[in-house]
């Protein structure tokens, strides 16, 4: 396994899909600090949590690294596995890797591993920059639990991207045309990204039309099964300490209601049905191409 | 050519949604000979290689291939054995030397011992270092990616890639196809010296002259049956000639007499003179006695010989029947 990792680790470095994943990592790394010099001074974040708005504030007009992540994972995730399995197939090479003697399933678990290895190259890289950069630019040193928090930061995203590549990885067992595999991913998360937040309200205020409260868990319910959503309201909860719930707060709760950042405990807390789920989706969706994969004969033609 | 059996099966059954692609097949290859499967498209040649290799799972009986059972143990086959697919592919993005050395990396053979091994196999499949470099103009040596080369190098890179790992047994499907005549010849002759180096081989192939020439048995599919097997002159004997051989003899002016005398001889069946040429047909290869009877009466002896079958005629035998 560890020389099919080895070739497509190499595979990925030299083609130009890396190259292109590079420049975007330093693109989304510029735009995230120039958002961040533009709104972090107006944030007005209360103290040890300062360093966090590096990567949470959003500018005048750009939007903030966390929102530009949470829409580009998905399409790298995709890039990464699209054409994983059928373009083996189609290309002949894969009946001849499998005459050789490897396990069969070493074969998409190297694919797999590799790809989580460019993803969390590119997540981390983007991450590091960002701090170093954002260090020299406001001065203030993170906290412990800073660190910690953007470490699960990152841990959540590489989950989240996982999740795409093994959604591509399962259409690329699925289907033997790279066209067809990567319409189809391309095709759910344009679904999970923004079909889903249209048609959530209207399904809500149709079930439900009398209670506003009601109307907005209802639609909160059915954004859940976006892994999209999912991620913003995971990350946004361990990046935004004052992030409290999601759900409804009766009004007269509202004036106890302490206006000061959670500690890390009780934000792991607030998201750990999040974090579980995207784990579990990751795990289904590689699992799915894995038992396809293994079941599937392998004629040349 | 040693009596030990490389592959056997019994009684060999795969079918694809109900339709029956091979059917109860037994077949035997011996140990360091060229061992040529023919048949028609769609006869199971592929499908028959694929469970050998332990790539597809036999719905009924077994196979052994040297020793081992592929279904069980497929790793411990796919060390040894080397399979060349109908259609090659290669990563067309990587250069010769890095697809032979990804392939010998799989095989867990270490680095050096690799690129020691490339070049060995590139020789011998006939690839030079002019067909492998790009030529750019400048006195750079870069090697070309294989999308770059022809249908005939990247055929020869296949055969290189299938010798990389020493096997003692490859499965050759159609390994001439696409190759220049001069290429062909090449490879019939690499492949005719694997026996002695060690390696069966398991020819699949249309190209019945090609067979002929290289492959010491051969056995012949129809609809996943095995039709006849055993060795070519064997074969034609049986299927052509009633299992008798055919002497033809050249001689000046026979007469009643030596037809008489030959007759005489034990084991020959009939006598039949055309001109100066007798056709003689015999039950075993009489041709010491045959000549002695000539000389004897007085006759010269111009030229004797076995009539050969070619492949063509014991293959078309068999299927101008259905």
């Amino acid at each position: 396994m560890v020389a099919i990792i080895r070739k497509e680790l190499a595979d990925y470095v030299t083609s130009i899909r890396f190259l292109a994943f590079i420049l975007l990592v330093i693109v989304l790394s510029i735009t995230g600090l120039m958002a961040a010099s533009q709104g972090i001074r107006a944030a007005n974040l209360p103290e040890g949590i300062v360093f966090l708005g590096l990567f949470t504030t959003s500018g005048t007009v750009l939007p903030s690294l966390t929102y530009l992540v949470s829409l580009l994972i998905p399409i790298i995730g995709i890039a990464l596995g699209f054409d994983a399995i059928n373009s083996e197939r189609t290309g002949g090479t894969l009946s001849r890797v499998l005459a050789q003697p490897v396990f069969r399933d070493s074969v998409i678990n190297g694919k797999f591993l590799a790809g989580v290895a460019i993803l969390s190259i590119m997540v981390g890289t983007m991450l590091l920059l960002v701090s170093g950069y954002g260090l020299r630019m406001i001065g203030v040193a993170p906290t412990h639990e800073e660190v910690i928090r953007l470490f699960l930061y990152f841990v959540v995203t590489i989950f989240y991207g996982a999740f795409w590549m093994g959604l591509a990885i399962l259409f690329s067992v699925l289907f033997r045309r790279v066209a067809a595999s990567l319409l189809f991913s391309l095709a759910l998360w344009l679904f999970f990204s923004i079909f889903i937040m249209l048609i959530a309200p209207a399904i809500a205020s149709a079930l439900a039309p009398a209670s506003e409260s009601a109307q907005y868990e209802l639609q909160r319910t059915i954004l859940l099964f976006s892994p999209n959503y999912l991620f913003q309201e995971a990350t946004t909860v361990l990046l935004v300490p004052l992030v409290r719930t999601f759900g409804v707060v009766a009004e007269s709760v509202q004036p106890y209601w302490l206006h000061n950042p959670l500690s890390l405990g009780q934000s792991i807390l607030v998201v750990w049905p999040h974090i579980t789920g995207l784990i579990s989706l990751s795990a289904v969706c590689f699992a799915a191409s894995y038992i396809l994969f293994m079941r599937q004969e392998i004629r040349a033609t | 050519m040693s009596e030990i059996l490389a592959i056997s099966t019994q009684e060999l059954t795969k079918r694809y949604d109900g339709v029956t692609v091979v059917d109860h097949l037994n077949l035997q290859v011996k140990e360091n000979e060229v061992f040529g499967l023919l048949g028609p498209n769609g006869a199971g040649k592929t499908t028959t290689i694929l469970m050998m290799l332990g790539l597809t799972e036999p719905a009924e009986g077994s196979v052994s291939v040297l020793g081992y059972n592929p279904t069980r143990e497929p790793l411990k086959v796919k060390r040894q054995v080397g399979y060349l697919p109908e259609r090659v592919g290669f990563y067309e993005n990587l250069t010769a030397r890095e697809n032979l050395r990804f392939i010998a990396d799989l095989n867990g053979i270490s680095y050096a011992e690799a690129n020691r091994r490339a070049e060995e196999v590139l020789k011998m499949v006939g690839l030079t270092e002019s067909e492998l470099i790009e030529n750019s103009g400048r006195n750079l040596k870069i090697e070309k990616t294989v999308g770059k080369f022809s249908r005939g190098m990247k055929q020869r890179l296949g055969i290189a890639e299938v010798l990389i790992k020493r096997p003692k047994l490859v499965f050759l499907d159609e390994p001439t196809a696409g190759l220049d005549p001069k290429g062909i010849n090449q490879l019939l002759d690499l492949i005719a010296g694997l026996p002695k180096a060690g390696t069966t081989v398991v020819l699949s192939s249309h190209q019945l002259y090609q067979v002929q020439r290289v492959c010491h048995s051969i056995g012949i599919l129809a609809k996943g049956k095995m039709v006849i097997q055993g060795a070519i002159d064997k074969l034609g004997r049986e299927a052509l000639a009633g299992g008798r051989f055919q002497i033809e003899v050249e001689t000046e002016n026979p007469d009643d007499k030596l037809i008489k005398a030959l007759q005489d001889i034990k084991g020959v069946v009939s006598v039949e003179a055309k001109d100066d040429i007798l056709g003689i047909s015999t039950d075993a290869d009489l041709r010491r006695e045959i000549s002695k009877a000539i000389v004897e009466n007085n006759f010269p002896l111009i030229q004797m010989k076995v009539q050969e079958f070619s492949l063509n005629d014991i293959y078309m035998k068999y299927f101008r029947e259905e």
